[in-house]
């Protein structure tokens, strides 16, 4: 692992690949260190904020150097959400085509995999989710939306996810779903949280 | 019933703000909370409450509000003439206001925002622990509006409360941050990262409690690809490909695809939050710790 100071409040760890950064993440997250108040996973990286009254970033650097993390299992089948789809996208036919499946294709492919969510951060309740391989890699919109609206599900590059309200955005629209990512009011708040496993179901 | 302060005039944006609610990025949810930080809590401290209480931030002065009960309040941070019943009061100080007498925040010479504290705090509901509103992500108390009542918490414990606390405020002139280089300063050429620190540096009008937008130099990329997004804190120095490098302040978002060139510390960011737009804005590095 790689270790870069973020000002005088955090440590971003840079990792190999997705599995390592679920693995230190699910490892910190058990055995906390000292002074460290948050852990912000994404796809190669792990940033760890820390508090600069309670330790530092050479004492959080030092203390992660030490770290053995765990390996990550695959998500239990007991704990994936399920949400219902739609496949109605406005880009369902050219997804088809840029991946070569066809729109069906791209339904069955979508909803044949397991999809875990790598990480979260551009809105409340989003979630970046990979697959088990990459038959829907697509590009994004080279022009993005002025407006998605909520339970938009899309695919941006390896990722797929669902808006969790409307908002402008460039990934490629393939459905829709009624379930609500974000509910302030519900416990927990967010569906989808780091490492949660996805199942999508086609519906209607 | 428990003390309230109706609120007559918001000036451009006033909302409420306490310490934030950190904790919560497996969520997607922002840290929020004052952009001032040490300002907030010197307004807390002077009117005897715990520092994390909530408090009104003010952004350009024009906050006009009337208690109807006897109060005591503090207005910290950018202080523009403060009033009680017309009569001319400090900041930065405890100041006692009886029932029914208006308090008016004009607005500042220098500097952004002020925290308006009160001896008990601001009791609204809390969302996700904090009563911060965030702007981007749309948590917490809505915006200020005249018309409003702030209900005034009971204070459990009623401390003799300090008279003043002498404290700089913020300057109209230049304004320096320190910062720290990296995490993604190798994503930036030699020449990029000595313009960084040459500048100079002039606080956008397009700035907001996400971040303080700066108009300068072009800052040349060493890597072209796109970043994967990754976790961003608060001070972070964020350089988009066209469009003016922005300092992340308190309602950013957890993550972020540009590369961050440098992060300013967290005391000076609380300087960046009262930078107005005009402003000029230098960078000095630190060395790491």
């Amino acid at each position: 692992m790689r270790l870069r100071p973020c000002g005088d409040v955090g440590v971003l760890v840079e990792l190999d690949d997705l599995e390592a950064v679920l693995a230190l993440h699910a490892e910190l997250a058990e055995r906390p260190l000292p002074g460290v108040v948050e852990l912000v996973p994404a796809t190669r990286t792990l940033l760890v904020r820390l508090d600069p009254r309670r330790t530092s970033v050479g004492a959080v650097s030092q203390a992660l150097q030490g770290v053995r993390p765990r390996t990550r299992e695959r998500p239990d089948a007991r704990e994936l959400v399920e949400i219902p789809v739609v496949y109605d996208g406005r880009d369902l036919e050219e997804a088809g085509r840029v991946t070569g499946l066809g729109p069906g294709g791209v339904v069955a492919a979508h909803t044949g995999q397991t999809w875990t969510v790598a990480f979260t951060g551009f809105a409340p309740g989003f979630g970046y989710l990979v697959g088990e391989d990459d038959r829907l890699h697509v590009p994004r919109r080279a022009e993005p939306r002025s407006h998605v609206p909520a339970g938009a599900v899309g695919l941006a590059g390896r990722f797929s996810g669902v808006y969790p309200r409307a908002s402008p955005g460039g990934w490629q629209l393939i459905g829709r779903t009624d379930r609500v990512l974000w509910d302030v009011d519900r416990d927990p708040p967010a569906l989808l949280a780091p490492g949660t496993g996805v199942r999508f179901v086609e519906a209607g | 019933m428990s003390a309230g302060l109706e609120v007559l005039a918001t000036g451009p944006l006033s909302t409420v703000q306490d310490l934030g609610r950190p904790g919560h990025a497996h969520w997607g949810v922002s840290w929020s909370g004052a952009a001032d930080r040490s300002s907030l809590r010197l307004a807390n401290r002077l009117v005897g409450n715990p520092e994390d209480a909530a408090a009104v931030e003010v952004t350009l002065g024009g906050l006009r509000v009337r208690p109807d009960a006897d109060v005591v309040v503090a207005v910290t941070g950018a202080v523009g003439a403060l009033t009680v019943a017309g009569r001319p009061e400090g900041g930065n100080a405890a100041v006692h206001v009886a029932a029914g007498r208006e308090i008016v925040i004009a607005p500042p010479r220098a500097g952004l925002r002020s925290y308006l504290a009160v001896h008990g705090g601001v009791d609204v509901a809390p969302v996700l622990g904090s009563r911060s509103t965030d702007l981007l992500a749309d948590i917490g108390p809505p915006v200020l509006e005249p018309g409003d009542r702030l209900v005034v918490a009971d204070a459990a414990v009623h401390h003799p409360v300090l008279g003043v606390a002498p404290v700089p405020g913020p300057v109209a002139g230049p304004v320096t941050l320190r910062v720290v280089l990296g995490p993604r300063d190798d994503w930036f050429t030699e020449a990029a990262v000595a313009a960084l620190l040459a500048g100079p540096w002039e606080a956008d009008p397009d700035s907001n409690r996400i971040g303080l937008r700066l108009a300068g130099p072009a800052l040349e990329r060493e890597i072209p690809e796109e970043l994967p997004s990754e976790g961003m804190v608060r001070g972070s120095l964020q350089v988009p490909p066209s469009g003016p490098p922005t300092i992340l302040l308190a309602d950013h978002p957890v993550t972020g695809g540009y590369p961050v060139i440098a992060v300013v510390l967290a005391p000076d960011v609380d300087l960046a939050a009262q930078v107005r737009p005009g402003q000029t804005v230098r960078l000095t590095v630190v060395g790491q710790r």
